[in-house]
């Protein structure tokens, strides 16, 4: 019994009328936790109850800590027919478990209900004491951190970086139970969060325990996501990086860059030879490398008898003996403490991280990605997700073996996704292959590492950009030259990452979004020949989405990807793919030649004409974006360069489709070869569609920049101001005889114009930057296409002389906002005579929670910052002043007291609430972070029956998003944060029947909660504390009068 | 005496600026898709962690145009050619704010609530800036309802005040029901009304000053549409009011007590009826009217004019205030006024500075008179012995010195 669970519920404000007879509301709190149920008394005819309940106390086990979420209910009285429910809150405890983290949760909580929405507020004060446990058999795995972040903390320093972690848990998917059937809309939307919440505990713990068994304290890059297979159940999966974390004393320890010098190469102990059958499945361009795996007879066919160990329920020996055995692997390597590179030992050396401590990443290889065509079955044991977990493993192991192919014993800026349409689902993975420092891997040797490392600290910043593969024995055709920074080493001619720009890495001018967009239209069809059409689809998908970014990368005058994600959607009768990257101009790679077109038809002497014209624009964009994107190279000349590899006529890579079936892939590469520059033919109207869709994505407006990036390559000089946001979109397409064109028109479209409202709504922020934009493209019904972007707007000095003068205005601003927590965290209520029923304990823990948490600057230094508040303590000393005046015509002096209780009424009058930040980052710029207070993983339905009466599906969404980030907003505040870095929604899904008058919304967000302070401030912060103190006692001081 | 927001907010705003003249039309943004492309948007929202607030829209919200209207008055704005964006960006960009408008404005029902509540994170300055706004009123409608009662039958006919003052009759509902949402909140409340306005409303000093005009206004019923008066601007009214607030409530008889500013001193109004002894008594009249003219002799202007009108101007002010224990008299007080004085007043060509004079001296003249020791202390404790006169300022400034400049 190694936990002691308490909670206390303080007061309600804002509640909704629940009795119309008498516009109150006599409310009630139930306290759930496992199955142990406490209630509060009920709070008669209020709307701003003021409970203030003893402390319920639950005993339980580590192991429910974990995985149960606090439930909280907010019900109405009601003497003669059942309880009327108010709302929810589901507080996840996790972050109270780990010793670092949050000591209290503690604020106030909006009462959330999937039919109303939120409504009112709940203020909760929750504290758990752990009792140390050291049972080796433990189920829990309390005290394993969990970071969305994909690198490395910035309070942390990594000592050992362990590798992969994954894990999934299935269960059956409450509203597909034969109960829904009879239960209402909220008991099934309730029991479905519930079981989220339950599952995404189960699975943190879970794969807390095999950080447990590497020896790990955290997990990096945690990324959970659901599955809603529908019928066929519900999947909850997370993958993630263990690593050995160490909190950093002092600030600052990862800024020098330093890199690998290039002769790190050869010391790396190179795996054994690319096995040429592995990788002859592995399709290559050089950057690229996927496969498709669906073949009929393998993967899917129920009734095919030809084993299908896939969908077979019986464990696979080996590989699909569940996840258990997995991690087997690597846990042993390191108990045996090989000396070899750790990662040979690996199962998957795979790696979620997308930033790396100098000196980790030796080389890039290029993206490896894998697909798979699954038909979803029925999940009939729960407790045994063999199946899933055999289909993922396949994955893993295709993209190991691409990694291979590429020279590369590793995968970084590893990420997983599905796509779910009725009952196929298309499983994609896709990293970067690259080649470590193993010493990073082991343990004690980092440390020794790093240290030599920034002594050794070479000018050349290449390191990365050098081919790891061997350049006689190239898994693929590629263009190589000598790299045009430190010309030692070869570099290909482009190159496309997974992973973030390193912080060394020399980039010529800045970067910008690269979009490639595209839609197939497919037959609608049952089960297999569904799943064969869209596995025949797929190659030439890819091999379409990689032309666009290498066009488009070309028109940009740049030569490299960074943060490619490629998402393949599946529907009912189309299939969407889309890409993002950054792309950004390498000094180390050479310069990219232009795009020249070619006609077929050549003795048409309009159609030369047209198309020379069209060259002519082609190659004013590319001058025109080098400009834009101020990229001018250093000339240099070819002899300092050398030649050109030996090697008979480079073909420019273009690049390939591919089945399978290896030997087809160099006829495939379609044979753009035997010319220098990269040559568009024009063979016909689709080609000529192409080409002008290249052209008519337009630049952002002046002022603006996007990436998808963490930050924008070439601007460094951000400002504090951020402004992060979520954008939905949904189209309805006409279905008269859509073509492929039309389509792409369409699609192309869509994501255009929301990128161009994306700036106009912006254009006060300018200059900015949109970072780390981030579209999910799905496809909810046959014809409706739904993008949703969330991405962060980050203001930038654009010359540095401004830059004094604002950082001033910054700082007054944030000195305002960092006010505006304090009259959170000391609600200064002022006129507050009503001490009794004033909630004092939990505005005690305020105070601590202020004072020890955070370093928060806990002083105010105009507390009247905003004229709002101004007035308020106006109408405070205006009103002490007529007392006074009472007293001294000696009148009457207990109704003044009255009086003066009256007029104090609204007893929350004086707070304002404190101001939270969200990005998508993992860091908040013109800021540290100094505290990381805990995951934050988030799962809410909402549904109406009033479409129309809630502003149609528009409102509806809007209000729900809004809903969702107030409730993320308001759990940071509750653990002492103001801030939610590394913040991601993973899931939005969104179903209409506007008929019935009927909507309802899935979402699922993420990120991690930190307390940060302003760079500005912290210089401040010591001194500040004493008056912080003195203001605290004055406030109390005034609160007596 | 607007508040600052709706009397800047005209001449502020380039896109709202011809709003009286223009009557937008029908906007082009829906049909301006290019021909041939087969799409419809379903949904399409943005959402930020702060609400963007662009104080254009809002403005265009506030004052009741559809968002068709909207789309159009700010593409006239030139906003296109400025930003480079197309009418579909502009539409959805106007109907975003318009749907989190929608969103707010429970919440600004009830401003604090604004700053409690969660769902919405605005800064300070925004959330002033929204409630400030959303409380302003034009002084075209204010004049329309000052003095009328804030009930059902007067909001029917917000139909006819919109068409006569050219404001949407959905602006025109939102500042009617934010007057009468104030009035409900503040009526039985003790203390001093701009305070409670204030406290309840979180609106500027000036703002919370003209709601309490405006709450008195309502809640004494004062007639303020007659044609007589209509020359009087909401200012006008609205500086009698505070002065009255001052003088004339239970409020400023005894602040321990009841204080309610709203309701006029019952006791008071009926003090006033032994003002008749003034006009009554003729020993009286003639020797006040000789204190009166004493002191001003060679001072005023009009001498010999106030000389000869004296008893005329001086039994029109008592009994105006005497007659003030009935509720009808109360309500055509202003009528009154101006029919027994200022009209006189204008008729003599009084400069502005004369009748200042002529008033203060006469209030001051009856604290000398004998026989009146007990209703001059009455008076002491209210300076403003004729009704809305105080000692320093005069009533309508504007009235009197408009027939002056004639």
């Amino acid at each position: 019994m190694p936990g002691k669970l308490k909670v206390k519920i303080v007061a309600g404000r804002h509640l909704p009328v629940m009795d119309r007879a008498s516009d109150l509301t006599d409310a009630f709190v139930e306290v759930k936790f496992g199955n142990t149920t406490f209630k509060t008394d009920v709070y008669l005819k209020s709307l701003n109850p003021q409970w203030n309940s003893e402390w319920f106390k639950f005993e339980v086990d580590d192991e429910d800590l974990q995985d149960e979420p606090l439930q909280i209910t907010v019900l109405d009285h009601d003497t003669y027919s059942a309880n009327d429910a108010i709302g929810k809150v589901y507080i996840d405890i996790d972050p109270l478990l780990y010793s670092e983290a949050a000591t209290v949760i503690s604020g106030w909580f909006p009462i959330y209900d999937t039919i109303h929405g939120i409504r009112g507020e709940i203020n909760v004060v929750v504290k758990v004491d752990l009792f140390n446990d050291l049972n080796r058999f433990r189920q829990s795995s309390c005290g394993v951190k969990f970071f969305c972040t994909t690198s490395i903390p910035k309070c942390y320093r990594a000592v050992i970086i362990h590798g992969f972690v994954e894990e999934l848990v299935v269960n059956e998917d409450p509203e597909y139970q034969w109960i829904d059937r009879i239960r209402t809309p909220r008991a099934s939307n309730e029991a479905r969060q519930r079981l989220i919440s339950l599952m995404s505990g189960e699975l943190q713990r879970k794969i807390g325990l095999k950080v447990l068994e590497m020896r790990g304290n955290a997990v990096v890059g945690y990324l959970q996501c659901f599955d809603l297979e529908g019928e066929s159940g519900l999947v909850v999966r997370a993958i993630g990086t263990a690593c050995t974390l160490d909190k950093l004393s002092s600030p600052a320890a990862f800024l020098p860059a330093c890199n690998s010098p290039s002769k790190e190469m050869k010391e790396i102990p190179f795996n054994e030879d690319p096995n040429p059958n592995t990788h002859s499945s592995g399709p290559s361009t050089p950057l690229k490398n996927q496969t498709y795996s669906f073949s009929p007879s393998k993967s899917y066919s129920r009734q095919s008898s030809s084993s299908d160990t896939d969908l077979s329920l019986t464990p696979k020996t080996g590989m699909g003996s569940g996840s258990a055995g997995k991690e087997g692997g690597p846990f042993k390597a390191l108990l045996r403490q090989q000396t070899q590179s750790a990662l040979e030992q690996r199962e998957f050396p795979f790696f979620t991280l997308t930033a790396f401590p100098p000196g980790f990443l030796v080389h890039v290889g290029g993206v490896v990605s894998a697909r798979s065509v699954k038909l979803l079955d029925r999940i009939h044991n729960p407790d045994e997700p063999e199946t899933r977990d055999a289909w993922w493993a396949e994955i893993r192991q295709e993209i190991k073996s691409h990694a291979k192919a590429l020279g590369c014993h590793a995968v970084v800026g590893y990420s997983e996704s599905t796509s779910i349409c009725e009952e196929v689902c298309i499983l994609s993975a896709s990293g970067t292959a690259a080649v470590l420092n193993p010493r990073f891997l082991q343990d004690g040797t980092v440390e020794g590492c790093l240290e030599q490392r920034l002594e050794e600290n070479l000018p050349t910043r290449c390191g990365f950009c050098h081919i790891p593969y061997d350049e006689l024995n190239m898994p693929f055709p590629a263009h190589l030259t000598y790299c045009y920074n430190c010309r030692k080493q070869k570099v290909p001619d482009v190159l496309f990452t997974t992973i973030d720009l390193p912080t060394d890495a020399t980039v010529i001018g800045k970067g910008c979004l690269i979009q490639a967009r595209l839609c197939r239209l497919k037959k609608k069809a049952q089960a297999e020949a569904n799943a064969t059409a869209i596995s025949n689809l797929l190659p030439f998908m890819e091999y379409e989405v990689h032309t666009q970014l290498m066009n488009k990368l070309k028109l940009k005058g740049m030569n490299a990807l960074f943060g490619l994600r490629i998402q393949i959607t599946v529907g009912e009768n189309m299939l969407m793919g889309l890409a993002s990257a950054t792309g950004v101009y390498l000094a180390a790679l050479p310069t990219p030649g232009g795009i020249q077109i070619a006609g077929k038809t050549p003795n048409d002497g309009s159609y030369e004409q047209h198309i020379s014209h069209m060259q002519k624009k082609i190659n004013d964009t590319i001058a025109k974006n080098k400009e834009l994107y101020e990229i001018s190279p250093p000339e240099i000349s070819e002899e300092i360069i050398g030649s050109p590899i030996p090697e008979p006529r480079q073909r420019s890579r273009l690049l390939r489709s591919q089945s399978e079936s290896s030997d087809e892939v160099t006829e495939l590469d379609l044979s753009h070869g035997k010319k220098d520059a990269f040559v568009l033919e024009i063979d016909d109207t689709d080609a000529m569609e192409d080409v002008h869709s290249l052209l008519t994505d337009v630049p952002p407006p002046s002022g603006f920049y996007s990436c998808n990036t963490e930050i924008m390559p070439g601007i460094n000089n951000w400002t504090s101001e951020i402004q992060m946001f979520t954008s939905v979109r949904v189209i309805r397409l006409s279905s008269l005889n859509l073509t492929n064109q039309a389509l792409n028109k369409n699609f192309n479209d869509l994501c255009e114009n929301l990128l161009k409202s994306l700036y106009f709504k912006l254009r006060s922020m300018i200059p900015c930057c949109l970072c780390h934009v981030n579209f999910t493209v799905s496809l909810p019904e046959d014809e409706l296409i739904q993008v949703t972007v969330t991405a962060v707007a980050i203001t930038f000095d654009k010359n540095q002389a401004l830059q004094t003068t604002k950082t001033h205005v910054e700082k007054s601003l944030q000195r305002a906002s960092t006010d505006n927590e304090e009259l959170l965290q000391f609600p200064l209520e002022l006129c507050s005579d009503s001490l009794s029923s004033h909630p004092l304990p939990p505005a005690k823990e305020h105070l601590e929670s202020a004072s020890s948490n955070s370093g928060i600057p806990a002083a105010q230094r105009d507390r009247c910052s905003s004229w709002i508040e101004l007035i308020k303590l106006k109408a405070q000393t205006i009103r002490r002043g007529s007392i006074k005046t009472t007293v001294t015509v000696e009148k009457a002096s207990p109704v003044g007291d009255g009086n003066f209780r009256n007029r104090s009424a609204p007893p929350c009058a004086n707070s304002t609430v404190g101001v939270v930040k969200m990005t998508p980052l993992s860091f908040i710029p013109g800021a540290k972070i100094t505290k990381y207070l805990g995951i934050i993983n988030m799962f809410f339905i909402r549904e109406t029956t009033s479409l129309r009466e809630e502003g149609g599906v528009s409102g509806f969404l809007h209000a729900f998003i809004a809903e969702v980030f107030a409730m993320v907003r308001a759990h940071v505040a509750a653990l002492g944060g103001n801030a939610v870095v590394s913040y991601i929604m993973k899931q939005c899904v969104f179903m209409e029947n506007p008929n019935k008058n009927q909507a309802q919304c899935l979402i699922n967000v993420s990120g991690d909660a930190v307390v940060f302070v302003r760079e500005s401030d912290l210089e401040v912060v010591s001194t500040q504390q004493p008056t912080a103190n003195c203001q605290s006692s004055c406030t109390e001081g005034e609160v007596t009068t | 005496m607007l508040g600052p927001g709706a009397r800047s907010g005209i001449s502020a705003l380039p896109e709202v600026a011809w709003r009286r003249h223009a009557r937008p039309q029908q906007c082009p943004a829906r049909g301006a898709r290019a021909p041939g492309v087969a799409m419809t948007s379903e949904l399409d929202i943005f959402v930020g962690n702060t609400t963007l607030i662009d104080e254009d829209v809002y403005r265009l919200w506030l004052d009741g145009y559809s968002v068709t209207d909207a789309v159009a008055l700010r593409v006239r704005s030139g906003i296109l050619e400025q930003t480079g964006a197309t009418a579909a960006v502009l539409q959805s960009d106007t109907m975003d704010h318009y749907r989190t408008f929608h969103m707010l404005e429970r919440l600004l029902h009830a401003p604090p609530k604004l700053l409690h509540q969660l769902i919405f994170q605005i800064p300070p300055s925004r959330q002033a800036l929204l409630i400030e706004r959303y409380y302003a009123f034009d002084e075209a409608f204010v004049r329309e309802v000052l003095g009328k009662k804030l009930s059902k039958g007067t909001k029917k006919d917000l139909d006819d005040i919109s068409t006569k003052t050219g404001i949407t009759l959905k602006s025109c509902r939102r500042q009617f029901d934010n007057f009468k949402r104030v009035f409900k909140v503040v009526e039985e409340m003790r203390g001093s009304l701009v305070d409670n306005i204030q406290q309840h409303f979180l609106l500027s000093d000036r703002l919370a000053r003209d709601y309490a005009a405006i709450v008195f206004f309502a809640n004494n019923r004062f007639e303020t549409g007659k044609k007589k008066l209509q020359y009087l601007s909401f200012g006008d009214f609205a500086f009698c009011a505070e002065l009255m607030i001052q003088n004339w409530t239970l409020g400023a008889v005894d602040s321990q007590m009841d204080d309610m500013d709203m309701d006029l001193d019952k006791e008071f109004l009926q003090d006033l009826k032994e003002l008749k002894v003034l006009v009554a008594d003729k020993d009286l009249l003639d020797l006040h009217k000789s204190l009166v003219c004493t002191a001003l002799r060679g001072k005023l202007g009009v001498f010999s004019e106030m000389e000869a009108n004296f008893k005329n101007l001086s039994r029109g002010l008592v009994n105006v205030a005497a007659k003030l224990t009935h509720n009808k008299d109360v309500r055509d007080l202003f009528v009154d006024l101006v029919e027994k004085f200022v009209e006189p007043c204008r008729s003599d060509h009084w400069p502005l500075s004369d009748v200042r004079f002529f008033l203060n001296q006469y209030s001051a003249s009856v604290h000398s008179l004998d026989g009146f020791r007990l209703v001059a202390q009455h008076v002491c404790l209210c300076p403003g012995v004729c009704p809305s006169h105080p000692p320093v300022s005069p009533p309508f400034p504007h009235s009197v010195r408009r027939p002056a400049e004639r």
